[in-house]
C-alpha cells in the first residue's frame, strides 16, 4: 500500500495538513498571467517559488512556461526587494522584450512588506518601462487563500487595466476562470456560434497548447491583448464564470466602470452550460443557433443511453471550488451520488453551496472546505465509493482502495488530453461522461465473471 | 530505428569566441560583465585550469534554471528519506511542489514505514505570520507523532519562517525531549538563503550529520563496508548500484540519501570507506566523517559503464583484498559483454553526434562519460548550482572566496569522536596506496575532461540556452523540466537529467545500456522530421491537381 499509514479512524487535526488539496496563490497568478498576450509573469520572491511554479505548470501542460523572478537573497529579504525588482524590470525589457510584465508577490515579499504599487511607480518614474509597455501586479501572499485566490487576484488586475471611454463597445466580457486552454477555446467556439462579440480574459488558448514546428516563440500568438483589456470597461456586461476564480474581477468592473456583472457557475455539465447559454442569449439578444441545441441534445442523449451505469453510483471528489460546484450539480443531474467532497481552498460558502445542490439526496454528504486529501481518503475508507474524481495525486488513493478514477482538475501530471479536449459546454459534458463511463465500464469488464462478461454494453 | 535524422550530419561549425560574444550581446552592460565570467571558453592556459565564476547570485529578471535552498534541502537531500516524517513549516506551496515530484524511488518492505507518498505541512495562514507559527508547529509535530509514531520527525523552514523569527530548533528540541522515542530536529533552509539549491544541500547534510549519523552502534554485518554519498536513486540508479555492489560482495551500509532509511544514516559511521558520487552536494560530509570517525573518502562515478568498472576497481584497491579484487574483476567481465553488445548495435547511429549538458552539480560532468561511450561529443556543459571546485578541481577550495551569500551557511566544527574514531588504514598502508597512485579526497572537476574549444557555462539561463542551440546546433540537449519544451520546440531532442523524464536507471552497467537505448531513441526519432507540413516545406504551388 502506498498510503499505508492512513488510518480509517478520523481524529481531529488543527495544525497539520496532510496531502493538501490546494497549493499557493502565486502559481494561480502565474497561470492567469500567461493568458495575456505577450506577457511575462514575474515572481517577486526567492528563486524557488518561480522554479516550482514553472515546473508544475510545465508538467501539467507539457509546454514551455517562461517566467522570471526577483531572485531574492538574504540581503534583499532584510533590506527589501525593491532594488531586485527594478533591476529585474530593466533586464526583462532588455532581454525578453514582452508587451506586459505581470508581477505577483510571494509570502517572502509580502512578509517583509514590499509595496508593489510604489515599486511599479518608481520603475515608471525612472524610465525603466519602455513606451507602450505595461506592468500589472497582484498581491498574492501564499499564506492567504489558495492557488485559486491567486488566479482571481491576477484576473482582477487585468480588469483594472480597463480605460472606459464612455462609449460602449458592444461586447460581453467573459471571464472563464481557471480552466484549460482547450476549455477557453471551446468557450470561444460556442460564443462564435451564437454570434456574441466578447472580450475573454485571461485566455491561455494559443499560449499553452501550442504546436511543434521547429520554432520556439516565447510569446505565442494567443492571449488577451492589452488593447482588449483596456476596452473591457466599455463592455455591455460581464459574465464571470466561477464565484472563486472570476467574480472579483467582474465585480470590480461593475463597481468601477459600471459594467454590470453576472456571476455564473463554470459551465461544466448540462445545467451550468444551460445557464451560460441562456445568459449569452439574453445579454446579446440573439436566437440560439441550432448547432448549440443539437450539441445539447447529444449530451442529453448520451445521459439517457447510459443512465443505468451511472444511477446511484457513489462519487468522491476533490479539487477547486468552482469546478466542484459545477461537477457536483452535474453528477446529481445524472442521478449519481456525490458522497465525499473536499477542496483545500478555504471558505464556508463552498460547503453551503454544495449542501444546497445535494439537499434532495437521501443521505448526508461529507463536504469540507480547507480540507485535505488525507481526510478524503479517511472518508472513503469509512464509506467506500464507486468513483473518484480529482487531480493526479488521487492515483495513490485510487490504487490503494481500488477505485475507478477520472483525472480532472489541476495538476494532471501523468496523462494527456486536458490541453486539447475541453470539458466545458455540452461537448465537454460528453467528454466528461465518456471518461466517467470509461472507467466504470472497464471496472465492470474487469470484475465480471466469465458467465456474465458482456459484449454489448 | 528511424533513419530520418540519422543522415543529418552535424555540420555546424562555430568559433567559441563568437558564440560567447553572441550570448552576451543583448544584455545590459552590468549583466554582460557578470555573465562573461560565468561563460568560459575551455582553452589551454599553460598548466592551469581556466577560472570560472560559480556559486554566485543569479541576476534578477534573468530566467534561471535554479531553484532555492528549501528545494535543495527538503526536496533533494531529505526527499528520499522514507521513514522520517518531513514537515514543511510554512504556507502550503513549498510542501505541495516538493511532494513526489523528484522520482527518487524507495524500496520499503511491506509493513515498514514509508512516508514518501505523503506531504506534511503546517499550511501557515496570515494569523500565523502575524502572531508567530511556533505554537502551530508544535501542535503539528504532536499530531504527526500521535498519528504515525515515527522514529523521526524533521521540520523544514520556508521563507516567512526565518523572517518572522519562529525558533524551530527550540520547538523541535522540546518535542524530542517530550516524546523520548522520536528524534525531532529542524532545518533552517529558508528559500532566500544562499544563491541556489546548493546551500540547501549543505544545510540538510549538516543536520543529518549532527542529529543522526553515529546514533546506532549496533554492529552491521558484512565485509568491505562502504557508504555511498550523494546518490539519490532517481529512476532507480541506487538500486542498480546496490545490485552491482552486492554482486561484488561489497556491503553498502548507507546511501546518502537514495533509498535510505533512518537506521542507515545512524549506522554510517561503521563503514570503512566513503565513496562520493555527487561531489557538489556532499563532499563536506565525507570530510566531516573522516575527521570525526576516521573514514577516508574517494570520489567515484557509477554513470558510464567504464566509469562504473573504474570505481569498483578503486574500491577493491582500497580494501586490498585478493578475494574482493577477483570478484570485482569477475563481475566486470560478466557485465561488460552486454554493454559492449549494446554499444556495437547502437554506436553506428550515435557516433559523431553532439550533446549539451546543463544540469546539477555533478551530472553535467558524469553524463559526459555515457555520451563518450556512444561516440558523442559534449560541446558545451555547465552546472546549475555547482561551485568552482566542481569545475576546476578541489585544489581551488582553499582559495574560494567567502561572500555575503555563503557566509550564512553554517560550517560545522568537527573533532574526532572519542569513542568512535578509528583510523581505517595505518600510515604505512596509506603511504603504500599513495605510492601506487591511489588518490583520496580527489576530484579534478569538469573542465579538464572537456575538449578544448568547448564552452563551459555556469547557471545557464533560458535565453542563452536558446541562443546556444541556435548557434551550435547540438543533436541533443540535457537539462531539467523547465527547459524541456522550449528546447524541443526548436526541434532538438531534450533529455531531462534531473528526473530522467520517466526513464532510468542510468547508473551502473544495466543503466548504461538503458541510457544508450534512450539516447538512440531521442536522437534518431522520426518525430524531428515532421516539423514542417508539406505545404510549408514547398509553399510554391507548381502544378494543379490532376484527377486520374
Amino acid at each position: 500500500m502506498l498510503l499505508r499509514h492512513t488510518p480509517k479512524e478520523i481524529t481531529e487535526r488543527t495544525a497539520l495538513t496532510i496531502n493538501p488539496a490546494k497549493t499557493c496563490q502565486p502559481i494561480g497568478a502565474m497561470y492567469a498571467a500567461l493568458g495575456i498576450h505577450g506577457c511575462l509573469p514575474h515572481s517577486h520572491g526567492s528563486q524557488g517559488c518561480c522554479a516550482y511554479h514553472r515546473s508544475t505548470l510545465t508538467r501539467h501542460y507539457k509546454e514551455p512556461i517562461s517566467a522570471s523572478t526577483s531572485s531574492f537573497t538574504e540581503g534583499a529579504s532584510v533590506f527589501g526587494g525593491q532594488a531586485n525588482m527594478l533591476q529585474a524590470i530593466n533586464n526583462i525589457f532588455s532581454v525578453y522584450d514582452p508587451e506586459v510584465i505581470a508581477i505577483h508577490t510571494t509570502c517572502l515579499s509580502e512578509t517583509i512588506g514590499d509595496d508593489l504599487k510604489q515599486i511599479r511607480k518608481k520603475a515608471q518614474d525612472e524610465g525603466k518601462v519602455p513606451a507602450g509597455k505595461t506592468i500589472i501586479g497582484a498581491n498574492t501572499p501564499s499564506y492567504v487563500g489558495s492557488h485559486v485566490t491567486g488566479f482571481a487576484s491576477m484576473t482582477k488586475s487585468m480588469a483594472m487595466l480597463a480605460e472606459p471611454t464612455g462609449k460602449k463597445n458592444g461586447k460581453v466580457n467573459v471571464i472563464p476562470g481557471w480552466v484549460e486552454p482547450a476549455d477557453m477555446e471551446e468557450l470561444k467556439r460556442m460564443m462564435g456560434l451564437i454570434g456574441v462579440k466578447y472580450i475573454m480574459f485571461p485566455d491561455t488558448s494559443g499560449v499553452l497548447n501550442g504546436p511543434l514546428s521547429g520554432e520556439f516563440k516565447m510569446f505565442p500568438a494567443g492571449g488577451t491583448t492589452v488593447a482588449e483589456l483596456k476596452s473591457c470597461g466599455d463592455s455591455v456586461g460581464t459574465l464571470a464564470l466561477g464565484e472563486w476564480c472570476s467574480a472579483e474581477a467582474g465585480r470590480w468592473l461593475d463597481a468601477n466602470c459600471k459594467v454590470p456583472c453576472k456571476v455564473l457557475d463554470m459551465p461544466f455539465g448540462l445545467a451550468a452550460t444551460d445557464r451560460f447559454i441562456e445568459a449569452l442569449r439574453t445579454i446579446a439578444g440573439v436566437t440560439i443557433p441550432e448547432e448549440i441545441s443539437h450539441e445539447r441534445g447529444q449530451l442529453v442523449d448520451m445521459i439517457s443511453d447510459m443512465h443505468q451505469y451511472l444511477y446511484h453510483k457513489k462519487v468522491a471528489l476533490v479539487g477547486d471550488p468552482d469546478q466542484l460546484v459545477a461537477m457536483t450539480e452535474f453528477l446529481v443531474s445524472l442521478d449519481m451520488w456525490p458522497t465525499h467532497i473536499v477542496t483545500g481552498t478555504p471558505g464556508s460558502r463552498f460547503e453551503k453551496r454544495i449542501r444546497e445542490i445535494t439537499k434532495d439526496l437521501p443521505y448526508g454528504v461529507n463536504v469540507k472546505a480547507a480540507g485535505d486529501m488525507f481526510l478524503l481518503h479517511q472518508w472513503i475508507k469509512n464509506e467506500p465509493v464507486d468513483l473518484l474524481i480529482g487531480n493526479t495525486y488521487c492515483k495513490y488513493i485510487a490504487r490503494d482502495e481500488d477505485i475507478p478514477y477520472v483525472r480532472w482538475g489541476f495538476p494532471i501530471l501523468d496523462r494527456q488530453g486536458h490541453q486539447y479536449f475541453p470539458t466545458v459546454g455540452y461537448k465537454g459534458g460528453i467528454r466528461l461522461l465518456e471518461k466517467i463511463l470509461g472507467v466504470l465500464m472497464d471496472r465492470l469488464d474487469r470484475d465480471a465473471p466469465e458467465t456474465s462478461f458482456e459484449l454489448v454494453m | 530505428m528511424a533513419t530520418a535524422t540519422a543522415t543529418k550530419k552535424n555540420t555546424a561549425s562555430w568559433d567559441p569566441a563568437e558564440v560567447k560574444k553572441e550570448l552576451l550581446a543583448k544584455y545590459p552592460a552590468k549583466v554582460a560583465r557578470k555573465r562573461a565570467k560565468q561563460i568560459m571558453i575551455n582553452e589551454a592556459l599553460g598548466n592551469e585550469t581556466p577560472e570560472i565564476s560559480a556559486n554566485v547570485r543569479t541576476t534578477p529578471g534573468i530566467i534561471t534554471m535554479r531553484g532555492c535552498t528549501y528545494a535543495g534541502c527538503k526536496g533533494v537531500i531529505m526527499g528520499p528519506t522514507r521513514d522520517i516524517v518531513n514537515i514543511t513549516h510554512g504556507p502550503i506551496g513549498c510542501g505541495f511542489y516538493s511532494w513526489l515530484t523528484r522520482r527518487n524511488q524507495t524500496q520499503a518492505p511491506e509493513g515498514s514505514e514509508n512516508f514518501m507518498p505523503y506531504c506534511f505541512s503546517t499550511d501557515m495562514q496570515d494569523s500565523d505570520i502575524i502572531f508567530g507559527g511556533e505554537k502551530k508547529l508544535e501542535r503539528a509535530i504532536q499530531e504527526a507523532y500521535d498519528l504515525f509514531h515515527p522514529k523521526s520527525i524533521a521540520v523544514f523552514a520556508t521563507c516567512p519562517v526565518g523572517l518572522i523569527g519562529d525558533d524551530i530548533h527550540t520547538v523541535t528540541r522540546r518535542m524530542k525531549e517530550k516524546f523520548g522515542d522520536c528524534n525531532v530536529y529542524a532545518f533552517s533552509c529558508e528559500g532566500y538563503k544562499g544563491v541556489s539549491q546548493s546551500a540547501g544541500h549543505h544545510i540538510a547534510n549538516n543536520q543529518v550529520f549532527r542529529h543522526i549519523v553515529g546514533e546506532n552502534d549496533e554492529p552491521k554485518a558484512g565485509e568491505f563496508k562502504i557508504n555511498l554519498l550523494g546518490e539519490y536513486n532517481i529512476g532507480g540508479d541506487g538500486f542498480e548500484i546496490d545490485r552491482i555492489l552486492k554482486k561484488c560482495g561489497i556491503t553498502n551500509i548507507a546511501t546518502f540519501s537514495g533509498n535510505s532509511s533512518y537506521d542507515q544514516f545512524a549506522s554510517a559511521h561503521q563503514a570503512d570507506l566513503n565513496t562520493v558520487m555527487c561531489h557538489r552536494s556532499i563532499n563536506y560530509v565525507a570530510d566531516m566523517m573522516e575527521t570525526k570517525f576516521g573514514i577516508p573518502w574517494i570520489k567515484v562515478n557509477f554513470i558510464g559503464a567504464q566509469a562504473t568498472a573504474k570505481s569498483l576497481r578503486k574500491i577493491a584497491e582500497y580494501f586490498g583484498d585478493r578475494k574482493l579484487t577477483d570478484r570485482v574483476e569477475a563481475v566486470i567481465a560478466e557485465e561488460m559483454p552486454l554493454v559492449e553488445a549494446a554499444l556495437k548495435e547502437i554506436t553506428p547511429r550515435t557516433a559523431g553526434k553532439t550533446a549539451m549538458l546543463f544540469v546539477g552539480g555533478s551530472r553535467a560532468h558524469h553524463y559526459q562519460e555515457l555520451f563518450a561511450e556512444l561516440g558523442m561529443r559534449t560541446i558545451s556543459a555547465g552546472y546549475e548550482f555547482a561551485h568552482r571546485d566542481d569545475y576546476e578541481g578541489r585544489q581551488v577550495i582553499p582559495t574560494l572566496e567567502v561572500d555575503a551569500d555563503s557566509r550564512n551557511i553554517e560550517e560545522i566544527e568537527v573533532t574526532a569522536d572519542e569513542k568512535r574514531y578509528r583510523p581505517r588504514k595505518s600510515d604505512k598502508e596509506l603511504k603504500a596506496l599513495a605510492k601506487s597512485g591511489y588518490q583520496f579526497k580527489h576530484y579534478d572537476g569538469l573542465i579538464p575532461d572537456m575538449e578544448k574549444g568547448t564552452l563551459v557555462i555556469d547557471d545557464l539561463n533560458q535565453y542563452e540556452a536558446e541562443k546556444l542551440v541556435e548557434l551550435m546546433q547540438p543533436d541533443i540537449f540535457c537539462a531539467g523540466i523547465k527547459e524541456k519544451f522550449s528546447i524541443q520546440k526548436l526541434g532538438v531532442p531534450m533529455k531531462q537529467l534531473h528526473s530522467y523524464d520517466s526513464g532510468g536507471p542510468y547508473a551502473g552497467f544495466k543503466g548504461a545500456i538503458n541510457f544508450y537505448q534512450e539516447i538512440d531513441r531521442l536522437v534518431n526519432s522520426r518525430v524531428w522530421s515532421y516539423m514542417k507540413a508539406p505545404w510549408q516545406a514547398n509553399p510554391q504551388l507548381s502544378a494543379t491537381f490532376v484527377w486520374e
